[in-house]
């Protein structure tokens, strides 16, 4: 692995262009900057084509005889089926507003990252081979042949891009970068050019239910260390029901949440506050996975992953599916879900057996996000709070680039988490809310091998901490999503020391005071509570 | 380089309706009636075409981009426009976009300052050439109604009157004459002087920013300098709408030059990234409501797909369910 340079080094980017035009400057592969190629076996479970060993930096990749027949009938197929696509393949004008507004630009000076260049990279193809001026023209009309050396640049670049769609809130035109992605790593795929850090989970997922790979036993037992941890902090022994049925409400969350801090707090955060309200809700080992690494992959792996909410959801017979935090995750189910494996008529309009309230907007897809929810039940005074357990933090929030943009999103976790902390500060407003900055590892670019591409296109995120960490003390950065929670650690580890991680649901747990808790001293990180510091202080 | 061959293209051009207007009278014909009814019928099918083959590839799905917050719980305010749930939001939300050029208006500049500190400053200027551009060259269009049709309707003439409100010079000066030549050339300066845009920029991008200045540029001269016959002008652009076309010997070389400039933009419009009048109509980001969590979306070629079942999942893994004390369909 390449050894990653200092902060102060990564910090000066520069924005020099090469001499020559894009098109004559040839792609090298940096590393640091890519991840692993997929693996021959994570193909093979989900019958992708073309599985074998292969690596990035290698000159062979080993495709089939007629790989640019595939690509540019995949193109033709894409056009057919996707007006987005066609219409974004004709109606940029280049105006560069999009330019400096991509994280991955921002942090890498690499001209190739501007959302406008990244889109010409496939756009130069089509208009070659599906445009008359291409055609005659060539070049001058824009347009390039696909050679192999094309097809690496898209590789390297589509795999630079986390679909964040910062880009298309800004063009006078709606492109959006995502969408041009998408299709660039579906075309990719028709050639089993997929990363293995997506393609792994794409394989466990299908086979397991979930992302990691977690066997229904292992879910049980991890949730169980959670369960011992809680009633170490509260003194209260919790049992969740795993595949039940007859339950009135299915959770699904993101797999992440059971395996590692800070994901595991939210997780436990989840458990407490359905035993506070002693939701009558089960929990599955089969639908084990909100987030969906199918969709990083193509369309239909994504609606494959996608299918067992539903599915699983009829099988217990539940009235209706609460969600857990999650980004990429909420984009799929607000947007995709219901088209892809509805329409959901076997389930009810979500209502909250507690307050009453009818989720009218989700109506037709019968899902819920659990900030919509526990906003809901904070408004009507169902939980007894107690925000000042939370005064060792300073918290600020991060809204997931796809619950931004992508849903829409934004006052429901500001309204709990105002609720359950005393000190809420706002990042700078050029960063938030529909102006969010990506954590820069998306769409399952949150290996380790590309960590400076990550440490870089976190950058101007973890910039905007590090502003309200260095003028209000800010010491918490909050979020709901779980690729966050894993991958924001580290890039505050990195750009921004002394500034933690932690999901909306740690916070509620924190604040939550619950019927014949003990008299909590700790927080959930086993950290002793303000009060409990201010006492040992004294003494 | 791009920008050099573009400028030559338009330059030859200009020669080429130059020639075509001085000729004997066989050439301007082809060059005052032919060539622009080609033209615009090219436009206008062209138009057609390209906006049918948009339409003919369906939105499988609600891919709105939102930037306001959703509608959700009663108490908390929803962004009507932003994050429009219904198709009047909709409609507004379009409306600010095509109208106002709304998403552009958010358009900021990022720079990365000493000590790596990134910061966003306001950047305007892109957004109020834009509009500016777009804005005089549609009144522009507009005025020029009053040589096709005999009586010059009042909506033109106000039109007329209010552009030249400055009183400047005789026959008096149009601001947006002068607003649309400085937009196109903020334009252009703004494509080769910003190092990023320059290195995006392609011959499609220049050209059009060349021929428009040449179209503006040779009505001004026609206007100011080199007055043209503008009755003879009127009668030209009359046969042309009424199908009875005569091209007066009265009219000069520089008019020819105006309206060749004028047909090629005509021709090249359905060709081009200029097409983006059409296509802002069509986005999926802007143009569809955020309700897909209450109203199903449908996707005209959803199939099935293979996927892992529940029973193929408890076959996999039925006795370390048994094991965890989790419930199993079959025993």
């Amino acid at each position: 692995m390449s050894k990653l340079p200092k902060p102060a080094e990564l910090a000066k980017v520069s924005y020099q262009l090469p001499k020559t035009g894009w098109m004559d400057t040839p792609v090298e592969f940096k590393p640091g900057m890519f991840c692993h190629g997929s693996k021959p076996k994570s193909l093979e479970l989900v019958g992708f084509p073309n599985p074998r060993e292969w690596r990035p930096a290698d000159a062979d990749w080993k495709l089939p005889e007629n790989w640019k027949e595939i690509i540019i009938e995949g193109i033709a197929d894409r056009l057919k089926k996707y007006r987005s696509f066609r219409l974004f393949m004709d109606i940029c004008v280049r105006c560069g507003a999009c330019a400096d507004k991509c994280h991955f630009f921002i942090g890498t000076g690499d001209p190739r990252n501007m959302p406008v260049l990244r889109a010409e990279l496939i756009r130069s193809v089509y208009r070659k081979e599906f445009t008359t001026a291409g055609k005659i023209l060539g070049k001058m009309a824009g347009g390039r042949e696909l050679t192999l050396d094309v097809l690496k640049e898209w590789w390297y670049y589509f795999y630079q891009c986390t679909e964040c769609r910062r880009c298309s809130v800004f063009c006078p035109y709606g492109i959006d970068q995502a969408e041009i992605t998408i299709i660039g790593r579906e075309l990719l795929n028709l050639l089993g050019l997929n990363i293995e850090w997506i393609a792994g989970p794409v394989s466990n997922c299908y086979m397991k239910g979930n992302h990691l790979g977690l066997e229904p036993h292992t879910i049980v037992g991890n949730l169980e260390y959670m369960l011992d941890d809680i009633e170490t902090v509260t003194g209260k022994r919790i049992k969740p029901t795993f595949n039940r049925k007859g339950a009135e409400i299915l959770f699904v969350t993101p797999s992440g949440d059971l395996f590692a801090d800070p994901g595991t707090y939210t997780a436990m955060g989840y458990l407490m506050l359905f035993e506070e309200l002693g939701l009558d809700y089960t929990w599955s080992t089969y639908a084990s996975e909100g987030g969906n690494f199918g969709f990083f992959t193509s369309n239909e792996m994504g609606k494959r992953l996608n299918s067992k909410i539903y599915a699983e959801a009829k099988r217990l017979g539940v009235k209706w599916i609460l969600g857990g935090e999650c980004g990429h995750m909420w984009r799929v189910l607000s947007q995709y879900m219901d088209t892809w494996n509805g329409p959901a008529d076997f389930l009810e309009v979500p209502k909250s057996p507690i307050t009453g309230t009818v989720f009218e907007n989700a109506k037709s897809m019968k899902m819920v996000h659990v900030a919509e929810f526990t906003a809901d039940l904070i408004k009507n005074n169902k939980l007894k709070l107690d925000p000042s357990r939370n005064d060792h933090l300073k918290v600020t929030w991060h809204d997931s680039c796809n619950v931004a943009r992508g849903m829409g999103m934004l006052e429901e976790p500001r309204y709990v988490l105002k609720s359950v902390v005393n000190n809420f500060v706002e990042m700078p407003e050029d960063t938030i809310r529909e102006k969010t900055f990506c954590c820069g590892s998306g769409t399952g670019l949150n290996a380790s091998e590309n960590m400076e591409l990550r440490m870089k296109g976190g950058f101007p995120r973890a910039n905007a901490v590090k502003y309200v960490h260095e003028h209000h003390g800010v010491n918490m950065l909050g979020n709901v999503c779980a690729i966050d929670r894993a991958s924001l650690k580290a890039l505050m580890e990195y750009w921004v020391p002394g500034v933690g991680v932690c999901g909306l649901h740690e916070l509620v747990a924190n604040a939550m005071i619950m019927t014949g808790e003990k008299e909590r001293t700790t927080d959930l990180r086993g950290e002793p509570l303000p009060s409990v510091a201010a006492k040992e202080e004294k003494a | 380089m791009t920008a050099i061959i573009s400028f030559i293209a338009v330059l030859l051009l200009v020669a080429i309706g130059y020639v075509g207007g001085s000729a004997g009278p066989s050439v301007r014909f082809l060059f005052g009636v032919v060539i622009p009814y080609a033209a615009f019928i090219f436009f206008v099918g062209g138009l057609i075409a390209r906006i049918m083959k948009w339409a003919s590839s369906p939105v499988p799905f609600n891919i709105v981009t939102t930037t306001g917050q959703q509608k959700t719980l009663p108490w908390i305010k929803h962004s009507k426009i932003e994050s429009p749930y219904s198709a009047f939001g909709v409609v507004i939300r379009m409306a600010l976009e095509i109208l106002a050029f709304r998403s552009l208006f958010r358009n900021l500049k990022t720079q990365l300052h000493e000590g790596g500190r990134v910061a966003y400053g306001e950047a305007k200027w892109l957004w109020m050439a834009g509009l500016a551009f777009h804005y005089s060259f549609a009144i522009i269009l507009f005025r020029h109604l009053r040589f096709f049709i005999e009586k010059v309707p009042v909506a033109v003439q106000m039109t007329d009157m209010l552009d030249s409100f400055l009183q400047i010079g005789a026959p008096l000066l149009y601001a947006t004459d002068v607003v649309l030549l400085g937009a196109v050339t903020y334009l252009f300066i703004r494509r080769v002087a910003i190092p990023q845009v320059r290195y995006i920029s392609l011959a499609a991008d220049y050209f059009p920013l060349f021929l428009i200045f040449g179209i503006g540029a040779t009505g001004v001269l026609m206007r100011y300098f080199t007055k043209t016959d503008i009755i003879s002008v009127k009668m030209l652009a009359m046969g042309l709408i009424s199908f009875k076309p005569v091209v007066p010997d009265t009219i000069g070389a520089m008019f020819f030059v105006h309206l060749f400039l004028l047909s090629v933009l005509f021709a090249y419009f359905p060709l081009s990234k200029l097409v983006h009048m059409g296509g802002v109509f069509l986005s999926p980001t802007r143009n569809l409501p955020n309700n897909s969590r209450a109203v199903r979306h449908v996707n005209p070629w959803n199939y099935p797909v293979h996927v892992h079942t529940y029973e193929e999942y408890e076959n996999d893994f039925r006795d370390k369910m048994k094991e965890a004390g989790l419930p199993v369909e079959k025993e």
